[in-house]
């Protein structure tokens, strides 16, 4: 049993503030992934929660127990680094059971659990290699054996698929999902790939400026953005925005269109997935700059009263650059947000 | 440990050392070259810049660091390119490059005397030859030049390898990218060597010569052995003053000379090598 | 035509430079091991040849110059000396100097640059001089004419190079393999020793054997510091006007044999060492 709760963290770098007010409960066997921009503040967020770096404020609690003073080795977790951090002075088979070792396990009980997490992880073949004599993916496995051998409450993973090459990311994602949703632990997953945080995440936290701003599940993160940094990071390529001024009675003016809205008389901003977007007799005027067919389908870049406008479309249509295109968008998927705040209005 | 104590504990001991060893006694010979025994003073200066040989000793050792470095840097220099593109034998021309490294200014001294002596290898090529018919007696004062030239060549040959192995790192340190895109643009081997690889090697090239330059100021047994006293130069004027001449404050004097001299022509060299902020690799 | 010329002469030209290159290769590994070989020559004769002319170009392969090395009075305790002086610069040099580096390499802390400054001053400073003052100070401590005392300044010698070259080896393990081990149950401490250490060993053998050389070479500390207890090389420079030259050449072949073994056996970290050494 092992929930997490992270309560009012924050951390400051001299004058820098990498994190700011981080308030998250993590639920036992959870699948969390942070996801965020480089220089966002994930890695510090785990690193916190690891023991590798201390909170200038707030506290951490694992299994109901407050860990923050705690050096890592007593927060009964685990982690996977991004090179991996495989021993290069000791064999695969040490390397599994270092922390086993350290815990003092006699050697029949390293034995069998350094075999089973290797089977698990499919290196039972290489446990008397050298990280030296392993490829880039088997290391990979290695560290995350030399976690899950740990059979820890939480385990922990800093971006472990970013030095891969895609398919074989794609083979682990696959891979570390199974294994980890087997093995009952809480994991914390930090990356930059939304794919992997989608494909992954039991609950997806976005992270922005050292913030959270929507902690949710991907479909909801994908859906309901709880801001505009969300609509425009998450989804490939991003959401649509477009100016709207009120036009009274919950209709709004969206670039020379009138479009039902919520009941609000400052401007807002109006939001829409590419793929939201239909070819129709009336709709949003779009002048088309590029086309990229992506086989699947077609990715049309335009421009609609001025402003960047990107629609996904059936790769059977036949559309020329110059072209103006009548876009409708499906009405369920439109989204609002204030521009004063950034924020999702319902 | 706490993670704010724990590096001023590790970083503990080598203070405390160099305080107790390096500038506690710097002080000390500060102190001591000021006072004669009742205050502040500077007739050890006077003294020692007043002594007829303190000229021919200064002037022995700035001519010597004029001939030896920059020989030194275009020799090291050559042999860190000539090694750089080597492909087969690199490591064994390069130990071999480097053997001086690890010898003493003393034991090179004692080679070159092997060389240069009156019954030496230089007079036995030289009768063999038919140049002389007598063995001529090179390090005495009827050869001051060739007792000059014995020092010189025995100093680059023993202090090459040092900057060597500071710009053979410092090569490696450059990539060969900035090569290749040079060569694509059209650079001949030489442009590339001015515009490249001089250039990015700048860090190395301080070290370098600022270590070599220092060591060229102390240079001492190698003068000993070659020109005995017929060669004074600073440091072995030092010696003298503190063993011969038994005045601790004279010697303090030379030592402070010595040591004015190499912090000024390390400031020189950190100055004319300064890398820009930003412009390193 | 001028395209059939331009193509016969091109590879003349590189193979007469390739030929050049060859010849300069050899001919300055022929400038580090000639002078060497005639000090081998004249160790290997005996002294009635060495004080003789001409001088042979071959050793007779006699030890007679090396039996009256070994029977010199004083020779061999000197030799003792030497070795014990080296010994403890580089146990010295190390243990105090290794824990700096580290510090240096994974801390960021106040003072940091003040402490880089002052490793780095030492380096610009002719340091043998310091041996004056610290001979009177010695003297007070009855440190003065010990192996002891001797090894105490050629350690300062030697500090700046252990704490940079240190500081550079320990930058070479990634930080994360040390957290990797914090969070797999090991201490600070544990860490150091079960991944650190073994990873670093070879390197820190270098540095150490580069801080023996430092102290087994140095000539100007060891002649001031001591008058009984000579070193090797302090006893060499004492008696050049007097010594005979087969002892001289004896002498120096002793002073440069471990040398050689020496930087042989650190080959491998020189330019390691040097190229991060100098940032």
């Amino acid at each position: 049993m092992a929930e997490i709760q992270i309560k009012n963290v924050a951390k400051r770098f001299g004058s820098y503030q990498a994190l700011r007010d981080i308030n998250l409960t993590i639920q036992d066997q959870e699948f969390m992934v942070l996801l965020g921009a480089s220089g966002c503040g994930k890695t510090t967020l785990l690193r916190i929660i690891a023991g590798l770096e201390t909170a200038t404020e707030g506290e951490v609690w694992i299994g109901g127990r407050r860990v923050d003073h705690l050096p890592p080795k007593d927060r009964g977790i685990a982690m996977v680094f991004q090179n991996y951090a495989v021993f290069p002075h000791l064999t695969v088979f040490e390397n599994i059971g270092f922390g086993l070792r350290m815990q003092k396990l006699p050697n029949d009980e390293v034995k069998r659990r350094v075999e089973r997490t290797a089977g698990l992880m499919h290196i039972d073949q290489l446990l008397g290699r050298y990280s030296g004599e392993l490829s880039g993916g088997q290391r990979q496995r290695v560290a995350v054996a030399r976690a899950l051998a740990m059979e820890p409450d939480v385990i922990l993973m800093d971006e472990p698929l970013s030095n891969l090459d895609a398919l074989l990311r794609m083979e682990m994602r696959a891979e570390l999902k199974g294994v980890l949703a087997e093995s009952n632990t809480t994991a914390i997953y930090v990356t930059h790939d939304q794919v992997e945080a989608m494909s992954m995440a039991d609950r997806i936290s976005v992270m922005h400026q050292g913030k959270i701003v929507q902690a949710a599940s991907p479909i909801e993160v994908y859906r309901n953005p709880a801001a505009e940094f969300v609509a425009g990071f998450i989804g490939n390529p991003p959401m649509n925005f477009l100016p709207a001024t009120p036009a009274g009675d919950g209709k709004w003016t969206v670039a020379g269109q009138i479009l039902d809205g919520p009941s609000r008389t400052t401007p807002l901003h109006f939001a829409i997935r590419p793929e939201d977007l239909r070819p129709a007799d009336t709709g949003l005027a779009a002048m088309v700059k590029v086309v990229e067919p992506l086989g699947a389908h077609l990715l049309v870049t335009c421009s609609v009263d001025g402003a960047l406008f990107r629609a996904v479309l059936d790769s059977d249509l036949t559309v020329r650059r110059g072209d103006t295109l009548t876009l409708a968008p499906q009405p369920d998927r439109v989204r609002w947000f204030d521009p004063e705040t950034t924020l999702a209005v319902a | 440990m706490n993670a704010r104590v724990l590096p001023y504990v590790l970083i503990l001991p080598v203070t405390a050392f160099l305080c107790l060893f390096f500038l506690y006694p710097f002080v000390l010979v500060a102190k001591q070259a000021f006072s004669t025994g009742d205050g502040f003073t500077l007739d050890n200066f006077r003294q020692v810049v007043g002594y007829w040989k303190f000229p021919i000793s200064l002037q022995n050792t700035l001519l010597l660091a004029a001939a030896v470095v920059p020989v030194q840097l275009a020799l090291a220099l050559l042999m860190a390119t000539m090694v750089n593109k080597m492909q087969r034998g690199r490591d064994l021309v390069l130990y071999v490059w480097t053997i001086p490294l690890g010898i003493s200014d003393l034991a090179a001294g004692i080679i070159w005397l092997a060389i240069f002596e009156q019954s030496g290898f230089l007079n036995s090529m030289l009768s063999g030859l038919g140049v002389v018919d007598r063995p001529v007696n090179f390090l005495s004062y009827q050869h001051p030049g060739v007792v000059f030239l014995a020092i010189a060549l025995a100093e680059i040959w023993r202090a090459t390898a040092i900057m060597l192995v500071i710009l053979v790192a410092g090569i490696g340190l450059i990539p060969k990218e900035y090569y290749e895109a040079a060569e694509v643009f059209g650079a001949s081997p030489w442009k590339r060597f001015t515009r490249i690889t001089l250039p990015l090697l700048r860090p190395s090239l301080q070290t370098a010569l600022v270590l070599r330059v220092i060591l060229a100021f102390e240079v001492f047994a190698v003068v000993l052995a070659l020109g005995g006293t017929l060669f004074p130069v600073l440091m072995s004027e030092t010696y003298a003053y503190q063993f011969d001449l038994l005045d601790s404050g004279a010697a303090a004097a030379m030592a402070l000379i010595i040591l004015a001299i190499s912090i000024g022509f390390t400031l020189i060299i950190l100055r004319a090598l300064r890398v820009p902020k930003g412009a390193t690799i | 035509m001028t395209t059939v010329t331009t193509d016969v002469a091109a590879p003349d030209t590189r193979r007469a430079g390739r030929y050049v290159y060859i010849a300069a290769v050899v001919l300055l590994c022929a400038w580090v091991l000639v002078p060497l070989y005639f000090l081998l020559i004249n160790t290997l004769s005996s002294p009635e040849t060495v004080n003789s002319f001409p001088k042979p170009f071959i050793p007779e392969f006699d030890l007679g110059s090396l039996g009256f090395f070994a029977g010199f009075a004083g020779i061999l305790s000197a030799l003792k000396n030497s070795i014990l002086v080296a010994g403890l610069t580089m146990i010295m040099s190390i243990l105090i100097g290794a824990p700096a580096g580290y510090a240096l390499s994974r801390f960021d802390f106040r003072g940091k640059e003040a402490f880089r400054l002052l490793i780095l001053l030492t380096r610009a400073f002719p340091l043998p001089l310091l041996a004056l003052p610290l001979a009177v100070m010695f003297i007070r401590t009855g440190l003065d004419d010990t192996v002891f005392g001797l090894s105490l300044v050629h350690t300062t010698l030697a500090i700046p190079f252990a704490v940079l070259i240190t500081f550079s080896l320990f930058s070479g393990i990634p930080l994360e393999l040390e957290e990797a081990a914090w969070t797999l149950g090991c201490t600070r401490l544990t860490a150091f020793t079960k991944v650190v250490l073994p990873l670093i060993l070879p390197g820190i053998t270098a540095s150490a054997i580069f801080a023996f050389v430092i102290s087994w070479n140095e000539v100007f500390a060891a002649a001031v510091l001591t008058i009984e207890n000579r070193t090797l090389t302090a006893f060499l420079l004492q008696n050049l006007d007097t010594s005979p030259l087969h002892l001289k050449f004896a002498g120096g072949f002793i002073l440069v044999v471990p040398a050689l073994i020496f930087i042989f056996a650190v080959r491998k970290y020189l330019f390691a060492m040097w190229g991060i050494a100098n940032r």
